[in-house]
């Protein structure tokens, strides 16, 4: 591993200034899950690390009115902990319990696997169907960005030099929602997804009709991906099998995966119809209160 | 032989565990002497490439650089050693790269940190060659050779011309053919599988500290110390009495620590720099250039009767070698065929070399494969003969007198007492309906092994012992050979500190491998005991004033058949050694030319998920004779922890490879082995058929355990799909595949 300096920032604005910086190589770390392992492969080789898990703001988890808050330092296990957050929000749940282990989700952030970019990071499918919006402080203020225009790039952001992705945002879901977040993995824990969907449904007062729904696509393409043409499908329709279908040929349709030593492009495709249907069953089942996390 | 065991039998714990669970057990890594230098190797990012130049001065140039080594640093190799050429090459690469991570040069120097700069500045010219990944593509005439001076050797002939094919060994019995012409049912079967990673997680580790006077001692990771001493004496020259090597605690091994990989290297680098040196492997150094069991091509046909009786049996052999010559294709064809009693047959093997990392061994090497293509062409011959498995294994099974196509002539063995177990356990009666699950079995046999070993044993003032051998502890053989100690000597086992020994304080002793640990050295351990009685008796006959012909040992005392009143107990007469001539030391040093082989039969329910493709493991139950399992829990640890590394080979387990021989998966997420939630609980019962080799009855255990899983899961699968995979490992997406669900 190449040498490197270690910042203890204290302040958002002192995070900011420090990876602001033009001639040095400066990232933050938050868990390190993602960072360390790296490093030590000689991916990356900054000549700084800024920490910002001793900055206050970014260890806030709240829900202040209808508005959720994770702070971009905020271990996963406090966000499942906490009753009211995996009651309004299952899909994130689903997914950041799917995240390496218990070790690793004491440590590891829902800000660091946004900012990590995978294209299998298992949260981002979630966030994106709960409609996560990302602040980001930088040297010119403060700016707000809906998460699926987030990830760029496999491994690459939105974030501009000198940026810190601090908190991010979700509003409480409508009544009659529900969603869910499914992976496909050969094991049963500590692998990267070969595919991950998440989708979330809303439904009529009288539940017979879709009002709202989201669709989003993990592993399957250089990003994360919010496949609105599978929310169109289901939108005004009942919530039946016929549906699912519909929406997961949908889904199928705006894969683009690889074949990787992990899964091959047949499969990828094939899964992601599978997994389509299966969250949406799920999230059905959640959103008429018959099913729990 | 004695029946009623005191000691035997019994569950004590492990002497090691307290250690190991606190993390205090002192590992390769774990070493630590002033002075201290790291080492690193310059790996090649090639599978196949000529060396033209190597320029080491940049890296001899950088501040905090002790040593720079390369292959020159090596002792000349006499032209007509090809086999000591090929091991020096291995170490440190000579005129050709191999494979991905072949080593090429090592450094030395005062930090990790630097020696990763360091091997950075080595500037290598290559001339890159084509990679043979593939054995059929090795095999061609026309394919680029790894080596020009290897011709086949077909059963013991040289044909003379170059090639990839290193090795072809024949075994016949009978007449196959006309086994086959009187079978009524024939299946004829190929199958493939990959090269497979031993999945230990502690890596190979060194320290060696080189004396100027020439002496040097090594702390190391090993299966077996004194293999450790030779090797280094074979590939240095240096004579075995200067060099001792210190065997650390293993972290998980399962043959990949017979074989060395650093050990020479570092000695050099302590040589050169004149100071102790340590490299650590990593995880993906371990994955990329340590050994792993070879992949296969099995073609496997047998015949048999309508009543079910099998009449002839023929295999084609295929194993990767990888990058030089030596593997399992010399031994694993008397393994194939030898549970059963089969009256006609032929098996051919080769040996096959490509770009890959040279193979080692891997628990029961060579056995999990042949038997895996095996039992399940039996498995397809029972269908056809609308034969319970079982009931067509049973009519077919090998008993004490059968002999194997490759002449293995069976002793005592309980394989039938383990096939009639599976029949009668409650798992394999129960019912399994629903859909998409499936159930298989599968026999296996592994013949375990004898060797040499030593043992010492020092009685203690107070009647407790020290127990010292040579056999690196893997699995708690610390305490199953003080148990057989102990019970010789009519003592608790909790009197005997039992450890390993190193080079330098114990007898030669083989490497604990081929399931011979507990039996071997169990027998030296108890000639020592034995010795210490003797001893001691004559001891006793000075004290009690009666000639040594009259004192008996029994139940811990010394007694006279003339006086009843006159006895001694154990550590009584401990007490009194110093009166009566001075310490004793029990000594045993055997070699045993004969042992028990190992049956075992898995019984496996899967359930496969029709959309993905996911396999999950519902129930499993191992059956197994184990002779007399002197620890039980020891050796249903060894059952179950073999059914696990069993479920990783089948379900995801292989080396993968791009075309140009770079390995796709060399870290630990892409390595797939079978984690704790992958598994079901693992259900075991003990079938106890007494080796007659041994006083004890004991028989090897950790072996034969691992033979069975890989084809049980694979005949499960089977089962459920109603389709059969000929090939491992069988990933979901094989699965879909094989069901038409994706293209
Ligand atoms: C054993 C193991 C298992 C894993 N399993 C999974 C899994 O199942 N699914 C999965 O998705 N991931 C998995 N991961 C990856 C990793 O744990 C997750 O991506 C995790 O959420 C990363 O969070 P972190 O806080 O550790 O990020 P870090 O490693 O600290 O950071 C990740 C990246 O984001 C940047 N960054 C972090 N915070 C910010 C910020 N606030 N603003 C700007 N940039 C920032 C860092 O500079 C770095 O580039 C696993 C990792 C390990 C080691």
């Amino acid at each position: 591993m190449k040498q490197f300096d270690y910042e203890n920032a204290k302040t958002i604005g002192e995070a900011v200034n420090l990876l602001n910086n033009s001639s040095k190589n400066v990232r933050p770390i938050a868990g390190g899950t993602d960072l360390i392992p790296r490093m030590r492969n000689g991916l990356l080789e900054p000549d700084i690390l800024v920490d910002i898990k001793n900055i206050p703001e970014l260890n806030i988890l709240s829900i202040n009115g209808d508005l959720l808050e994770i702070g971009a330092a905020v271990p996963l296990y406090r966000i499942y902990e906490e009753e009211r957050i995996t009651k309004s929000y299952p899909a994130l749940i689903d997914a950041i319990k799917n995240i390496g282990g218990i070790a690793i989700q004491g440590r590891a952030t829902v800000g660091g696997n946004l900012c990590n970019a995978a294209p299998s990071g298992d949260s981002i499918p979630a966030l994106i169907v709960h409609e996560a919006m990302c602040i980001i402080a930088g040297p010119t203020g403060q700016r707000i960005l809906p998460v699926e225009d987030f990830c760029t790039a496999p491994g690459k952001t939105a974030l501009g030099r000198g940026e810190l992705l601090t908190t991010i945002q979700i509003k409480h879901p409508p009544h009659n929602t529900g969603s869910c977040y499914n992976r496909f993995i050969p094991r049963n824990e500590m692998d990267i997804a070969v595919t991950g969907v998440a989708a979330s449904l809303m439904l009529s007062m009288d539940r017979t009709q879709i009002e709202n729904a989201k669709v989003a696509i993990g592993a399957v393409a250089p990003t994360p991906l919010l496949v609105k043409a599978a929310g169109e499908v289901l939108v005004g329709n009942a919530p039946t099998e016929e549906a699912w279908g519909k929406a997961a040929i949908a889904a199928q349709s705006a894969a683009r995966p690889i074949t990787d030593v992990r899964g091959s492009i047949n499969q990828r495709k094939h899964l992601v119809g599978v997994l389509t249907k299966r969250a949406l069953r799920k999230a059905y089942l959640r959103a008429i209160g018959e099913m729990e996390i | 032989m004695t029946t009623e065991f005191k000691v035997i039998g019994t569950k004590p714990i492990r002497p090691d565990v307290i250690d190991k669970v606190m993390g205090r057990a002192i590992f390769a890594p774990d070493i630590m002497i002033s002075g201290l230098l790291h080492g690193k190797i310059l790996r090649s990012p090639y599978a196949h490439a000529r060396i033209l130049s190597i320029d080491t001065s940049a890296a001899e140039a950088l501040p905090g650089v002790y040593a720079v080594i390369t292959s020159k640093d090596l002792p000349q190799t006499p032209a007509d050693n090809a086999e000591l050429k090929y091991s020096r090459d291995n170490f440190l690469a000579g005129e050709k790269v191999l494979y991905e991570g072949h080593p090429i040069a090592a450094v030395a120097a005062d930090s990790i940190h630097t020696a990763e700069d360091a091997i950075k500045l080595i500037r290598i010219n290559y001339e890159i060659l084509t990679p043979i990944m593939d054995m059929r593509e090795a095999m061609k005439e026309n394919s680029p050779k790894l080596h020009e001076n290897i011709r086949l050797k077909s059963l013991g002939q040289d044909n003379g011309r170059p090639g990839n094919i290193s090795l072809h060994v024949q075994h016949i019995l009978g007449d196959p053919e006309k086994g086959f012409a009187e079978a009524d049912e024939i299946v004829d079967r190929e199958f493939t599988t990959t090269m497979v990673h031993q999945g230990y997680l502690e890596a190979q580790s060194s320290t060696v500290l080189w004396n100027p006077d020439g002496n040097l001692t090594v702390w190391t990771t090993t299966q077996g110390a004194f293999s450790v001493q030779s090797e280094i004496s074979r590939i240095l020259d240096i004579s075995l009495s200067k060099i001792r090597v210190i065997p650390t605690e293993v972290g998980g091994a399962f043959g990949s620590k017979l074989r060395i990989y650093i050990e020479p290297v570092v000695v050099l680098l302590s040589k050169f720099a004149n100071r102790p040196v340590k490299i650590t492997m990593t995880q993906s150094e371990v994955l990329k250039a340590t050994g792993p069991t070879p992949g296969t091509i099995m073609r496997v046909k047998m015949g048999a009767k309508r009543n079910g009786k099998i009449t002839s049996a023929t295999a084609e052999l295929y194993f990767e070698a990888g990058a030089f010559p030596g593997s399992t294709a010399g031994g694993s064809p008397r393994l194939i065929f030898t549970e059963y009693d089969i009256p006609n047959g032929q098996v051919d093997a080769f040996e096959v070399l490509v770009n890959k990392t040279h193979v080692g061994a891997y628990r029961a090497p060579g056995d999990v494969q042949v038997t895996y293509s095996m039992e399940q062409v039996v498995d397809e011959l029972a269908q056809k003969v609308n034969m319970d498995p079982i009931d067509f294994r049973l009519i077919n099974v090998a008993h004490e007198g059968s002999i194997s196509i490759s002449g293995t002539i069976h002793k005592k063995i309980g394989a039938q007492q383990v096939l009639e177990a599976v029949k009668n356990h409650p798992h394999y009666k129960s019912p399994l309906k629903e859909a998409n699950m499936g159930r298989g079995v599968a026999f296996g046999y592994w013949p375990n092994n004898g060797r040499d070993s030593s043992c010492i044993i020092n009685v203690n003032s107070d009647g407790s012992v020290t127990l010292v051998t040579g056999s690196v502890d893997l699995s708690g053989t610390r305490l199953t050979i003080a148990m057989q100690a102990a019970e010789v000597l009519g003592i608790s086992v909790d009197q005997v500190k039992s450890s390993v020994g190193d080079t330098s304080s114990i007898g030669y002793t083989g490497s604990s491998g081929g399931s011979r640990t507990t039996f071997a050295t169990g027998l030296a351990a108890i000639q020592a005991a034995k010795d210490v009685i003797n001893q001691m008796s004559i001891r006793a006959a000075s004290l009690l004033n009666v000639p040594v012909s009259e004192i008996t040992f029994e139940r811990g005392f010394f007694t006279t058949s003339t006086s009843s009143s006159a006895k001694l107990s154990f550590s009584e007469l401990a007490g009194k050694l110093n009166q009566t001539g001075g310490p004793i030391t029990g000594k045993g040093n055997v070699s045993p030319s004969s042992w028990g082989a190992g049956f075992a039969c898995h019984i496996a329910d899967v359930e496969v998920d029709p959309e993905t493709g996911k396999v999950s493991i519902l129930r499993y139950t191992a059956i197994q004779d184990v002779g007399k399992a002197v620890h039980p829990t020891l050796v249903e640890g060894q059952m179950q922890g073999a059914v696990v590394q069993g479920i990783g080979w089948a379900l995801w387990e292989g080396l993968f490879y791009d075309t140009q021989g770079r390995m796709l998966n060399s870290n630990r997420l892409d390595y797939k082995i079978a984690t704790f939630v992958d598994i079901p609980h693992i259900e075991t019962e003990l079938i106890e058929v007494p080796s007659p080799f041994h006083p004890f009855g004991v028989r090897g255990v950790a072996e034969p355990a691992f033979v069975p899983p890989t084809a049980t899961i694979a005949n499960a699968v089977a089962d459920a799909l109603g389709k059969r995979i000929y090939s491992l490992p069988m990933t979901p997406e094989k699965i879909l595949r094989t069901m038409d669900v994706i293209d």
